[in-house]
């Protein structure tokens, strides 16, 4: 169905130390879909994320952008390509509003002033083309939002600047069940725009709910990369809890193509 | 997301808007973000006090007095809240201004430099102290509550040993005595209000224009005439006030007009307004305060504003300092010493800025050092012994410190309801 991966990793090694936490990982990303990236904790998830948001380089791989190789060494580098991460935490400023955290860092300006009308008028846009309609006002503190509204504001927020990978880490993890499911829908959305989307997620409801394809890392081994619609919950759960199912997964320490 | 880009909700913003704007205040400080409201209460509340306990209180005299006790304690203030909005602190604010008052009392006096370029040095050696003291928290990592409690204790040093073991050094230059010791023509106090008041105006409809121009929610009409009104008439009555004839014996000497710090301060307050919430440094330092491991994140130099924040401290302690030696005509070891600091870090507090960060204004200082300038005055014409106001300085502080942890507390359960 899909095209070419917009963003690919391949062959990745990474070490903290004498601890090697990625052995040999690809990944791919494809535009259009939501891609699920799964694992037990301590898996790598993270890990293979902070590599391709450049926060930790990695040792030895090789990374391709809209297949070109590109060399990520830094945030800034992966923000330039088009790839935005929304961390678990958030990084919202509770006391500044919805327009001002949606622009941190990257504020429109005017000779010195800032331009607040053009960067409201961006923002309106963006959460209209997001379909957000949850927010009263854009000028409303984030210490006065919703935990789901927070996590719609951080995803606008990655959206905003054009990007075209966005990777979501546990968007899911503190919220309640109407908050889960307006984020997942906001999540789909994000990809039939046309972006792709990763989302680390430890809930396979959600997974299954909202994913194209599911990655699943075992103790920093790619298990498998499978299409959602070819397997079941309990082959997942099987591939994060002991790396193979069946035909599946990592034979004698090595990769099966699924 | 807002729907108020909607026609038909524009149409109606002009009345109704005002209601809403008013139901919206009232719910903000209900959810716990008071704003200035302590700040007006507690001055409207400590002036019918005194005004009743002592009949001095509302004389002109006395009424000029609070522009000139309370103006170095207010610099002061505006320089702090830049720290207090980072979370951090700076108790050696008072000390510091008492350091560049030394150096302004040495250079004007003792080596007869022209006054602008005394101010200059003085101002020069806020900037080097705040430099050193935002290195020392910003790049070496030790909290600024143990750097600035060690240069609270060194500076008084420093102004023992700029002014020899003590001695007093007395200022004769016309032009800094000036700043807290004359006053401006009545007609330019009344020029200052027409000027302001107009320009304030202007702003806030041209603001208006350009947003509703393009669709955006725009703050209505009627609010802004009340705004605008509210300033006319204070401004209006205060420059009133101060010019009248305030003289015991005004045959033989007038005393008219606005004192010359009022202005200074009001140049002071507008700059850091408009670097605070126009400059994309203001929104920095705000966004630091708010949660400083986002800011990092979104690529902001998190030491840069926190240095520069103390720079801006220290450099404005400079200037309370050069305040207070006009105001006391000498330097001696007791400048910017005593309950300076302490005054100003209340000032801030009382003002609405909070100790932990991330919510203040530069207004704050100036509506909190005048309910500071008017406890110290008032209590001083009720011939209280310094025992006395030791006690009530501390349980303001007190006071206000607890108004912002509780409105804090209120804020943080009514935001994640």
């Amino acid at each position: 169905m899909s095209t070419a991966p917009v963003l690919e990793l391949r062959g990745i090694d990474k070490s903290f130390g004498p601890v090697q936490v990625l052995h040999d990982v690809a990944f791919s990303v494809y535009p259009g879909e939501v891609t699920a990236l799964v694992g037990d904790n301590g898996a790598g998830k993270s890990t293979l994320v902070k590599c391709i948001g450049g926060i930790h380089p990695f040792d030895s791989g090789e990374y391709y952008f809209e297949g070109r190789q590109v060399h990520v060494s830094g945030p800034r580098d992966a923000a330039a390509l088009g790839v935005e991460i929304v961390y678990q935490d958030l990084a919202l400023c509770d006391n500044l509003d919805i327009v001002q955290n949606m622009f941190l860092g990257r504020e429109r300006k005017r000779g010195l002033v800032l331009d607040e009308d053009t960067m409201e008028e961006m923002a309106a846009k963006t959460l209209v083309g997001l379909s957000v309609r949850t927010v009263k006002s854009l000028r409303q503190h984030v210490s006065s939002l919703s935990g789901g509204q927070r996590q719609t504001v951080a995803i606008a927020k990655a959206v905003l600047w054009n990007s075209k990978v966005v990777i979501l880490d546990e968007p899911t993890a503190a919220l309640g069940v109407a908050q889960t499911a307006q984020v997942l829908e906001l999540v789909r959305r994000l990809a039939d725009k046309g972006l792709a989307v990763v989302l680390i997620s430890h809930n396979m409801n959600d997974v299954f709910a909202v994913s194209d394809r599911i990655a699943a890392l075992y103790l920093g081994r790619m298990a498998a990369q499978v299409k959602t619609s070819d397997v079941t919950h309990s082959q997942i759960v099987e591939l994060i809890t002991a790396g193979r199912s069946g035909e599946l997964g990592l034979q004698n320490g090595k990769e099966a193509t699924a | 997301m807002t729907t108020t880009t909607a026609p038909e909700e524009k149409a109606v913003a002009t009345s109704a808007g005002l209601n809403q704007q008013v139901r919206d205040y009232v719910e903000r400080v209900r959810g716990g973000e008071l704003g200035a409201l302590p700040a007006v209460i507690g001055l409207i509340v400590l002036c019918t006090v005194f005004a009743i306990l002592s009949p001095v209180f509302l004389s002109p005299v006395n009424f000029a007095n609070l522009f000139t006790q309370g103006a170095g304690v207010t610099v002061i203030a505006m320089g702090l809240v830049f720290v207090l909005l980072l979370g951090e602190i700076d108790l050696s604010a008072g000390f510091a201004s008492g350091v560049c008052a030394a150096f302004l009392g040495v250079l004007l006096t003792n080596e007869g430099w022209p006054w602008y370029a005394a101010v200059l040095a003085a101002m020069l050696v806020g900037v080097v102290i705040g430099l050193i003291i935002g290195w020392l928290v910003a790049k070496l990592g030790i909290p600024s509550f143990v750097v600035t409690l060690a240069a609270f204790l060194a500076f008084q040093g420093v102004v023992l040993i700029l002014l020899d073991e003590g001695t007093n050094i007395s200022i004769r230059d016309s032009v800094i005595l000036a700043i807290a010791n004359e006053n401006m023509y009545p007609w330019l106090g009344w020029a200052l209000v027409v000027v302001g008041v107009l320009a304030y105006a202007g702003l806030q409809l041209l603001n208006n224009r350009r947003r509703a121009a393009r669709g955006l929610v725009a703050d209505p009409l009627s609010l802004i005439a009340v705004r605008v009104g509210a300033l006319a008439v204070a401004s209006g009555f205060a420059v009133y006030v101060l010019n009248l004839e305030r003289s015991r014996n005004p045959g033989v000497i007038s005393l008219t007009g606005v004192p010359v710090v009022v202005p200074i301060i009001l140049v002071l307050l507008l700059v850091w307004t408009f670097v605070l919430r126009r400059t994309r440094f203001g929104r920095h330092i705000y966004a630091v305060g708010g949660n400083a491991e986002a800011a990092r994140r979104a690529g902001i130099n998190v030491d840069r504003i926190k240095i520069s924040a103390f720079v801006i401290c220290s450099f404005m302690a400079s200037v309370g300092g050069i305040i207070a030696a006009s105001r006391a005509n000498s330097v001696d070891p007791n400048t910017g010493g005593s309950n300076v600091l302490l005054f100003a870090v209340g000032a801030a507090v009382i003002g609405g800025t909070s100790l932990f960060g991330g919510k203040g204004r530069a207004l704050d200082a100036v509506l909190g050092g005048a309910v500071v300038a008017v406890v110290i005055n008032g209590m001083g014409l009720m011939g209280y012994s310094s025992s006395v106001k030791y006690v009530v300085t501390g349980a303001v502080l007190l006071l206000a410190a607890g108004v912002d942890a509780l409105s804090r507390k209120r804020a943080s359960a009514s935001g994640r309801r």
